[in-house]
């Protein structure tokens, strides 16, 4: 089985982006981040890794959190951990 | 289930019966679905904590909307429990909480015993440390004066002395212990102070599955996602108890949940309950557990679809825990169980709100968690070995202790006498009916099904309406015979498959068709799968040039839920009654001439009945 795109995990992460943040519709991309996106503060933040963990069945390791700056990240991690 | 289906099919968001991770990552959308109802009762708490508090206090938040509060929150700055409790408690006073949550781990622990310690300086070392919170509590007292609940500690996640960390005086197991000992004792001296019991709670789920270490370290978490979650839920307990919303009556069903099998079809002699078998022991051990709750104050009422006579002979089993002594409201009848949880209410003169339903029937736990607003009903499952822990997961009994609760709750709270009134989410029966998505099998008798229907015939004693027995020969030749007609049913709905619970069997005189046989399962009574059944018969006759069909009710001590059964489903009285039958019986008669079919709310399928035109020669066909 081909790893999946960018495009693939982004999709599948919408609709946790989409409840986590209660924004429905809302469309995230590449670049959002807590910085950018509305309600996006610290606690869903951890709500947020929490949920792609288990939706993906994937752990994070420590430093690969430390280093998370936007969704970009989150992707290819997941496409990484997923290989 | 999923979440999602839930909220498709309009069901109440049930926290308890969320699994974690649909709650997590819709806590948003939740809280603002169960903060707009009317009714929340304010409450305002504080929350000092050691670590980040942020999660527990979100999922407490939901915890406690559902019970009807709208909590508003005071979290101190990270780790400054102690300073803004004993030093900088300006902002804490300016909030005026009426509860304080202090919310320390071990890692809040400062100063464990060092390895080489005396026994005296060991306890010194506890006391020590105990002081400081001790000085927590004294400084809330005096300054603010509300409840405050502090947590004991957990163990810690390593044991450094293996085995010895639990008797060395250097041992921080052995260390916990001890402190814990010394809050347990100051709860006592302290007014005020309640203990939550980390140290319980963290045991149950498990120490490894309770902390993360790397929570810890990215969040400064001191519990994982289910240990925040079970803080949230003990806590919310609590509250309920300090506000005096403690639930007070445990409404239990009978058959199946306080004993095993059917009392009006096996007999109060052959319910399980006793020693003799594992499944007699654990509805023992079941009926121990309702009585224990009952010993310190829980009352016990019974909602059983039962006939009221029958059902009380179960109490009179020499095994039985429970006596009818125990049972302060006993309601066994035939009718719709949210009707009479209304009627324990009443006569108990207490809100159903404060009741707890246990039934092992999901259809039932479904109708009355719809119907009846504000009663808990957990999903206990259908397996007696899991009810008392599903009950206790749900921390209903909760109570601040006695002297306490009379001190407290009288003084400073006022008993919330309206209730408030959340709402039911079926209009009729009816609509509850559809809900279920209910799928029924309606045909004429199946060779693979004989030995099932001969079985039924020989256990059915309430829902039978001549209560004739057959064998599995004797069966297999009427299932061959086309002068008989032989319908089954089987039932499934969203909880899940019921099996073949119906058999109606009739054999022909001319053109009419006397039913010798008339029979259902309790368990999905008024569920219209009577009127599927009888759509089914009549099809059957009607397409067999039959016009009448003629019903007998041969009365037995167990089938009286049955005797207007033929009135009911549109059958005119019929005399005279023919020689040989009893003189207790009757006899009913429906004309097909105009029948329009009954079934509203079934989904029927592989009904070959309403095929008109079926001869003999088809009869090969289904045998």
């Amino acid at each position: 089985m081909p790893a999946p795109t960018q495009e693939e995990i982004l999709e599948k992460l919408q609709p946790i982006f989409e409840e986590a943040l209660d924004e429905p519709g809302l469309k995230v991309t590449l670049k959002s981040s807590a910085a950018n996106t509305a309600n996006w503060d610290s606690l869903t933040h951890i709500d947020i890794i929490e949920s792609v963990e288990r939706r993906f069945d994937v752990r994070f390791g420590l430093g690969e959190l430390q280093d998370l700056k936007d969704v970009g990240d989150l992707v290819r991690l997941v496409i990484q951990k997923t290989k | 289930m999923s979440y999602l289906e839930y909220m498709s099919e309009g069901l109440e968001t049930d926290l308890a019966r969320l699994p974690l991770d649909d709650l997590l990552m819709r806590k948003k959308s939740l809280r603002r679905r169960l903060a707009s109802r009317e009714g929340l009762q304010p409450v305002r708490i504080a929350v000092l904590g050691g670590s980040t508090t942020s999660e527990v206090v979100s999922l407490l938040d939901l915890w406690l909307l559902e019970s009807g509060f709208s909590p508003t929150f005071h979290q101190c700055e990270y780790g400054r429990f102690y300073i803004d409790a004993v030093h900088d408690s300006q902002q804490l006073i300016d909030f005026a909480p009426q509860v304080i949550y202090i919310h320390t781990s071990v890692a809040d622990i400062r100063e464990f015993a060092p390895l080489q310690v005396t026994e005296a300086g060991f306890h010194e070392c506890v006391a020590h440390e105990f002081a400081r919170f001790a000085a927590i509590w004294a400084a809330l007292a005096e300054k603010i004066g509300c409840m405050v609940i502090q947590n004991n500690f957990e163990f810690p996640p390593f044991a450094i002395l293996g085995n010895q960390d639990a008797t060395s005086r250097g041992g921080h197991t052995r260390f916990v212990a001890e402190l814990n000992r010394e809050f347990a004792v100051a709860a006592g001296k302290t007014p005020k102070l309640l203990i939550q019991d980390v140290c319980s709670i963290s045991a149950r789920i498990g120490l490894d599955r309770w902390f993360d270490q790397k929570r810890w370290f990215s969040y400064k978490i001191a519990t994982t996602v289910e240990g925040s979650r079970a803080l949230a839920i003990s806590l919310n307990a609590m509250v309920g108890a300090i506000f005096g919303k403690t639930r007070k009556v445990l409404v239990l069903d009978l058959d199946n949940t306080l004993w095993g099998g059917v009392i009006g079809d096996d007999g109060p002699d052959k319910i399980q309950i006793g020693r003799e078998t594992p499944l007699a022991e654990a509805y023992t051990a079941f009926q121990e557990y309702c009585l224990s709750l009952r010993d310190r104050g829980v009352l016990l009422a019974v909602c059983s679809k039962n006939n009221d006579e029958i059902a009380r002979q179960g109490f009179e089993h020499p095994d039985s825990v429970l006596k009818m002594e125990h049972i302060s409201c006993f309601k066994a009848n035939w009718d719709p169980k949210h009707e009479n949880i209304a009627l324990i209410a009443k006569e108990l003169n207490l809100g159903a709100d404060s009741f707890v339903f246990v039934d092992d029937n999901p259809a039932e736990r479904a109708i009355v968690r719809g119907q009846v607003g504000g009663i808990a009903v957990p999903d206990v499952g259908d397996d007696v070995a899991n009810y008392a822990g599903v009950i206790e997961d749900g921390r209903y009994f909760e109570q601040a202790s006695f002297s306490k609760e009379d001190l407290e709750r009288a003084a400073l709270y006022q008993e919330n006498s309206s209730r408030a009134a959340f709402e039911t989410q079926f209009a009729d029966y009816g609509e509850y009916l559809d809900s279920l998505d209910m799928k029924a099998e309606i045909d004429r008798f199946q060779p693979v099904y004989i030995a099932r229907i001969a079985q039924l015939t020989n256990k059915t004693n309430q829902f039978n309406l001549t209560t004739r027995r057959y064998t599995l020969a004797e069966m297999e030749r009427i299932a061959a015979d086309p002068e008989f007609i032989g319908i089954y049913g089987k039932l499934s709905d969203r909880f899940g498959e019921h099996g073949l619970i119906s058999v109606a069997l009739g054999h022909r005189k001319g053109n009419a068709l006397h039913m010798d046989l008339w029979l259902m399962s309790c368990r999905v009574l008024k569920r219209g799968m009577e009127a599927a059944m009888l759509d089914a018969v009549a099809g059957a006759a009607g397409g067999a040039g039959i016009s009448t069909i003629f019903g007998t009710y041969l009365p037995t001590a167990k089938n009286g839920m049955v005797a207007g059964f033929y009135r009911e489903m549109g059958f005119s009285p019929h005399f005279p009654l023919p020689e040989g039958l009893p003189e207790t019986a009757t006899m009913w008669r429906l004309e097909l001439t105009g029948y329009t079919g009954q079934n509203k709310h079934i989904k029927v399928t592989n009904n070959a009945c309403s095929n008109p035109g079926r001869d003999s020669g088809e009869a090969a066909t289904h045998i």
